[in-house]
């Protein structure tokens, strides 16, 4: 039973969520083709995605791999010249060592259930997130829109993206 | 832990408002949770709020968007439109789990 002559009560508390204020807008440049720097721009699209925040990628040089059919889901990794493994310097000169440092980490990101860079694509723009190439980079190496994933909306010049990302926070990874 | 009421229903929240005590959430309540936020249930809201529920009892946590897409069988696209903007912890305050930890 309602007794309706109680005080009334504080207001419930409710998560908010934002809904009005979604001005937000993020741009993300994709500039490496390596394994372990195509998904820090990823996961990050993907997070911004799901905080109601409109993204862009866009993808230039070595980042054209990562939408480049023939590439997208080949990209490496190699301790070469990179402290951050720990290991000799000499050791990652050796045959095989690259293949073997893919498979680990590859191995790595599919145990944490993240997905492959075609699909985690795939999931970005089912989560509204707009994908460009650049024209530069799409001219350098002779790449036209049918060899890239199909996704990608179009192939655009730095002035073009630096327009329509208009307000946006940015991101050069 | 703040203790707040929502339609006659009495409540532990988090300090954002996310519900702490899996057993004091009912099929009611998660209707009146959504209306606080502006969601009317269907039955595909439905299918994607029990999903969460039956998953956090099996992991332990609560599901990410992408678990809800891949394990529980619902495009991330419908899930954007079901749960507009954020969908994630729009589904897990419905559900009366705390916010999805994990990063993907």
């Amino acid at each position: 039973m309602t007794d309706t002559t109680q005080a009334p009560q504080a207001a419930p508390m409710v998560p908010s969520f934002d809904d009005t204020e979604t001005d937000r807008k993020l741009a993300i440049i994709c500039s490496k083709g390596s394994l372990d720097m195509a998904y820090p721009g990823l996961i990050l699209a993907n997070a911004a995605l799901g905080e109601g925040v409109e993204t862009h990628l866009f993808f230039t040089f070595w980042g054209f791999d990562m939408i480049n059919k023939k590439t997208m889901g080949d990209l490496k990794f190699t301790p070469l010249g990179n402290t951050a493994t720990h290991m000799p310097q000499g050791l990652g000169g050796l045959p095989g060592i690259t293949h073997m440092a893919t498979s680990k980490l590859k191995k790595s990101i599919a145990d944490l259930d993240v997905p492959e860079v075609p699909e985690f694509l795939d999931q970005i723009v089912a989560s509204g997130g707009h994908l460009w190439a650049c024209k530069m980079s799409a001219d350098m190496n002779h790449l036209t829109e049918e060899d890239l994933y199909d996704e990608v909306e179009a192939i655009i010049s730095a002035s073009d993206f630096i327009e329509l990302t208009e307000g946006a926070q940015l991101l050069f990874i | 832990m703040p203790v707040t009421t929502i339609d006659g229903h009495e409540i532990h929240v988090d300090d954002e408002g996310f519900m702490t005590v899996y057993d004091e959430w009912s099929e009611d309540l998660g209707k009146t949770l959504a209306a606080q936020i502006g969601i009317d249930m269907t039955d595909e809201h439905w299918q994607a709020i029990r999903f969460l529920r039956s998953d956090f009892t099996a992991q332990g946590e609560t599901p990410t968007l992408r678990r809800v897409s891949v394990t529980g069988g619902i495009p991330t696209k419908r899930l954007f439109q079901l749960f507009p903007k954020k969908p994630a912890k729009k589904m897990a305050y419905v559900a009366g789990l705390p916010k999805p930890q994990g990063c993907v």
